[in-house]
């Protein structure tokens, strides 16, 4: 089971955390005109990436706030977790 | 029956408490203390099973974990367990107990038959012969296999016993309590630090039980019992014994099964069977010493032949003999402790060595004491069937290939030692690439990949004075660096006797002529022979020869057998061992219970249950209840015999007729509460919500961005800047999640804030005709009047002095009303509106009466918003805002999803009037066309309409749109039902929508 810092909580076990999915995905603004391929991107199309990967957690059973985390795919290493307004540099 | 091979005394058994335990039907004598094994062998019962390829008859083989024979099924308090370890397995009064893989029984099992036949079970066997026919597989070779295969027995019946889960955190965890590990632990408590000492026997101390050894002026055992005392009074330390780590898992999880009362005859009431721990440890300390190899030779698994390590243990531990001529079998020192055991004991031991020359302090003593010590000689083959009776001996030559002339020796048993395998498998689950060392020709753990550190015998050293100094090291630096406390400790003087070089020796060369089975894996009767074929067939990965052979693939997962499958393969591959590298080691490292990982999860309490604030009411009046989400809820209320369809169609009636109160606690509520409020609704919602007036309700439908409806409700604008949110029963949780994520993230200058206020409010929905003259005395100071309150219209009351939300809005398609009070208040609330209503007939309606008016007015639910449609299929079009954009729209402009002939909901009446419809049926439009059949769509939900008085249902089908008045077929192969329907409008019931704003 990943152990996860939440931002907010500090570490905290994973059965306390729901997963998000891929957090580099940005939503298309709101009245703007979107591609067929751009809203697919948006909604469907992923990658499986292998290593280092930037997701969306929320601490569910918590203090409810999403959080980014930065996971490796293959070996779990967690690297660093941000807020939800946090710029991931 | 007499313990005869019981010692007049010694070991650490409890004469005093003789406890009484049945085998295989027949009753025999132990002691407190002392294992199935070490009891069966005080009265020389040596047979406990069969094999489970060839049923070859199988005795002990270890004194524990290591076991691969002894398995037995257990029997307590009219519940029975497989496959438990007869050298695991603590004695207690009344112990019952059966053998495995025989019949009709131990002694006389037909399988052995296999035996014979076993040059038709070559390795592979499974799939070279039961391909072919294809046919005769699931008739006779599947049951056949199913039949064979597998050792215990499952019990069927339900498990009484309680398991619980406990979640545990510590800066060191420990695993073994032999002398690295109380080292290690000592060192640790003493700096301050939290620590978790875990042994998996009963007795504390590992290896120092049955060494002869000094430490610190005392004797290794006593040195131990010390220091477990110290630490069990330490506040910072926990101990604990009959604990298996078995798993070690990402982030320094490790997971471990405590044996609560396993070793009782009864779990006390309030004891759990077993509890599983969940341990997150700073630093794990791995301790837990190494396990005795066997070596190869002919006939290596009959009754009788077992681990030297095993025999001492026996003697040491529990008292017992586990023969009384003894024939030791070994190509290192070890062999010479047993030996001296014995001979301290009374019986004259035969040592043979592989070795040409050894001297050692241990060799010596064993000479000074008169032991017969034959070199340069090894067992060619144990002779006997269901027991030791004698043995082929042979001298060897020094390049060990050539054997001398055999030569037939009488003993009852053989001890083997072929040196130590460190256990290794904690390190390798944590990811640690482990790496040969060629001294002790075994695998040790290499660079950590988690915070482990392996100390030892684990870690291939076995010099207790150098484990002593490098765990008492480790364990105070390790803890140093997390208390910052570094309080010093005096490593006590060790005594121990020096060791020779073992000898590289691990498998008997067959003798000329001879061709008997030399066994690798005991469990699963894997010989030399078996890796030899499936090397010749091509199977060069250790992995693939796992898998062909099955060795190593049973119980004990190889304990003893790993390290001598790699050596026959590196010898055969011409390859050296860390070339071949050795088989993933994967959790558990010992079977765990089933039990203990479902842990206290099981039935009703695999998830929560709630309960509105009126359950006791309900229940009360005869409510039958059905599980909605994690609620429980009245599903209708019964009157002396009637059914659920009849109670149903009474409480609906009353409705349509008179009025009737449902308990809507469950619905989801969420506080939206901002200067951004409504801006925020106008996204999640496809409708508009910008000029929602304060004090009006409004129905929303939200989407997901992949333009499927996610829920819907009504949301009422409370005050200026305070929206009340409903949702679906089942949907509340994610919908509440869906909004946090997009405030949080998407959104966050949005100023809004949302929270659950589900549990916060009982709600009671009044349907019906009368509903407003109920409300009207409920409420005789407000203004309920079709003016004052109208449809979709909020106010707040106050109900007999407490206040009270009141909402018309309306599921049932009924003129109605939801009342909301704070929950506490909500049984009061209850009691009331029966009070009151009972001058106008008023009667509850459970969810089915309130299923059945939803689904005859055409109001969509879960069935229909099923994950699978978008607001169209379910003629909520016209709630979709062409002017504003919200999340899920730009999906909507899907080809698929604007196609003209797109599935739409509609309403199904079977054509006789009579029958009903089940749910799930397809609609097709030719009962008798071939398979398969095409599917027009589906079935969604199916009622009694209480206002026609004959079945309807609700379906989603293909070019709904134009399929009103059509005829077609409702097919249920389930139900094996062909209905012939018509298609309505899914609007059955008022469809212009008057009741609710009469």
């Amino acid at each position: 089971m990943l152990y996860i810092n939440c931002p907010h909580c500090g570490m905290r076990s994973q059965n306390e955390f729901s997963y998000g999915g891929d957090a580099s995905v940005k939503r298309p603004e709101l009245n703007k005109e979107v591609s067929d391929q751009e809203w697919d991107d948006f909604v469907y199309n992923r990658k499986s990436l292998r290593g280092k990967h930037l997701e969306l957690w929320q601490h569910i059973s918590g203090c409810r706030q999403w959080i980014k985390v930065e996971r490796d795919t293959a070996t779990h290493e967690i690297f660093r977790t941000f807020k939800a307004d946090e710029e991931v540099a | 029956m007499t313990q005869a091979f019981r010692i007049g005394n010694g070991g650490l058994v409890n004469r005093d408490k003789k406890l009484s335990f049945k085998f295989n039907g027949k009753t025999y004598f132990g002691y407190e203390g002392d294992t199935l094994a070490s009891a069966l062998l005080a009265n020389g019962v040596h047979l406990v099973g069969r094999s489970f390829k060839y049923h070859r008859p199988r005795g002990f083989f270890g004194a524990g974990v290591d076991e691969p024979y002894a398995i037995v099924q257990l029997y307590r308090n009219g519940e029975t367990e497989p496959n438990i370890k007869a050298t695991e397995q603590e004695l207690f009064e009344g112990l019952e107990a059966k053998s495995v893989n025989c019949w009709p029984s131990v002694n006389f099992d037909i399988g052995a038959i296999n035996n014979f036949l076993k040059i038709f079970l070559p390795a592979g066997f499974y799939y070279k012969t039961f391909m072919w026919p294809k046919s005769f597989w699931y008739r006779l070779y599947e049951p056949f296999i199913r039949k064979a295969a597998g050792l215990g027995v499952a019990s069927t019946k339900h498990d009484n016993e309680r398991y619980e889960h406990k979640y545990e955190y510590c800066d060191l965890l420990i695993a073994g309590s032999g002398p690295s590990g109380l080292s290690s632990a000592y060192a640790a408590a003493k700096n301050g630090a939290r620590v978790i000492l875990a042994e998996d026997k009963p007795r504390f101390g590992g290896s120092l039980l049955t060494s002869d050894v000094n430490i610190g002026n005392q004797s290794g055992k006593d040195w131990a019992d010390g220091i477990i005392a110290e630490l069990k009074t330490m506040p910072n330390v926990v101990v604990k014994n009959r604990s298996q780590i078995f798993g070690y898992y990402d982030h320094n999880m490790l997971v471990m099964s405590e044996k609560v009362s396993d070793h009782l005859p009864k779990t006390k009431k309030y004891h759990p069977n077993k509890r599983l721990w969940y341990i997150r440890a700073k630093e794990v300390l791995i301790s837990s010493g190494s396990i005795e190899r066997p070596i190869v030779f002919g006939n290596n698994d009959t009754p009788g032949v077992m681990l030297s390590s095993a025999a001492k243990e026996y003697l040491k531990v529990y008292g017992v003999l586990v023969g009384k001529n003894p024939l030791i079998f070994t190509n290192n020192d070890s062999g010479y402790e047993t030996a001296i055991e014995f001979k301290k004991h009374g019986v004259d031991p035969i040592v043979l060595d592989s070795r040409k020359h050894s001297t050692s302090e241990i060799i010596d003593e064993a000479k000074n004491l008169g032991i017969n010590i034959k070199n340069s000689y090894v067992v060619v083959a144990a002779q006997g069937y269901k027991k030791v009776k004698s043995a082929e001996i042979a001298s060897i030559s020094d390049d060990k290939k050539q054997l001398g002339k055999i030569e037939s020796i009488n003993c009852d048993c053989i001890c083997v030692s072929g040196f130590w395998t460190p256990t290794i498998h904690l390190a390798s689950q944590s990811g640690n690439k482990t790496e040969f060392k060629e001294e002790i020709d075994a695998f040790i753990p290499g660079q950590s990949k988690q915070n482990e550190t392996t100390l030892g015998a684990a870690n291939g050293v076995f010099s207790l004075e150098e484990t002593l100094k490098t765990s008492f090291a480790t364990g105070s630096e390790l803890s140093k660096k997390i208390t910052e406390n570094d309080n010093e400790i005096a490593i006590p003087n060790v005594v121990e006797k020096k060791s020779s070089q073992h000898d590289k020796f691990w498998c008997v060369p067959l003798p000329k002529g001879k061709n008997y089975k030399r066994f690798l894996d005991f469990q699963n009767d894997v010989a030399v022979s078996d890796v030899e074929i499936a090397l010749r067939e091509g199977y060069r990965s250790i992995e693939h020869v796992k898998r062909y052979t099955t060795l190593g693939m049973a119980t004990d997962q190889g304990k003893t057998s790993n390290l001598n499958g790699l050596q026959l393969v590196s010898e055969i591959e011409n390859k050296v061992v860390p070339a071949v590298g050795h088989t993933t080691f994967r959790p558990p490292y010992t079977p765990v219970s089933i039990g203990a990982i479902v842990g206290r999860e099981v039935g009703k309490h695999s998830k929560p249950t709630r309960k509105s604030p009126m359950h006791l009411w309900h229940k009360k009046n005869n409510a039958v209840f059905v599980d909605a989400g994690v609620w429980l809820r009245p599903r209708y209320y019964k009157k002396g015999n009637e059914t659920l369809f009849e109670a149903s169609k009474r409480e609906a009636k009353n409705v349509r007729n008179n009025v009737g109160v449902c308990d809507v606690t469950t619905l989801g509520k969420i506080d939206v509460k901002g200067p951004d409020a409504a801006e925020l609704l106008n996204r999640v919602y496809t409708n508009a919500w910008l000029k929602l007036p304060v004090g009006k309700a409004r129905y929303g439908v939200m989407l997901r961005e992949d333009g499927i409806v996610m829920d819907d409700g009504t949301t009422t604008r409370i005050s200026e800047n305070h929206y009340h949110m409903t949702t679906t029963t089942a949907q509340a949780a994610n919908v509440l999640s869906h909004l946090e994520y997009y405030l949080q993230l998407v959104w966050p200058e949005l100023d809004v804030n949302v929270v659950s206020t589900t549990e916060q409010w009982a709600g009671a929905a009044i349907a019906g005709p009368k509903s407003r003259d109920l409300l009207q005395k409920l409420f005789p100071n407000s203004d309920v009047s079709n003016d004052g309150l109208p449809f979709m219209g909020y106010m707040e009351g106050n109900l007999f002095g407490i206040k009270a939300k009141i909402f018309r809005i309306s599921f049932s398609g009924e003129l109605a009303y939801e009342v909301n009070v704070e929950s506490d208040h909500g049984n009061f609330m209850w009691e009331k509106i029966i009070e009151v209503g009972k001058e106008f007939n008023i009667q509850p309606y459970g969810t089915e009466a309130l299923s059945t008016l939803r689904i005859e007015m055409g109001h969509v639910a879960g069935s229909e918003l099923d994950g699978r449609t978008i607001p169209y299929d379910n003629a909520l079009e016209g709630l979709v805002s062409k002017k504003k954009d919200f999340i899920g729209k730009r999906s909507l402009q899907r080809s698929a999803f604007t196609a003209e002939n797109r599935q739409r909901i509609v309403g199904v009446v079977p054509l006789d009037k009579q029958t009903s419809i089940p749910e799930g049926s397809h609609l097709v439009k030719d009962d008798k066309a071939p398979l398969p059949n095409p599917k027009l769509g589906h079935i969604s939900a199916s009622c009694w309409s209480v206002e026609y008085d004959n079945p309807f249902s609700l379906a989603i089908l293909k070019d709904g749109k134009n399929m009103i008045g059509q005829k077609l077929f409702a097919m249920s192969p389930l139900k094996n039902k062909v209905i012939p329907v018509e298609i309505v409008s899914s609007h059955y019931v008022d469809p212009k929508g008057e009741r609710v704003r009469s």
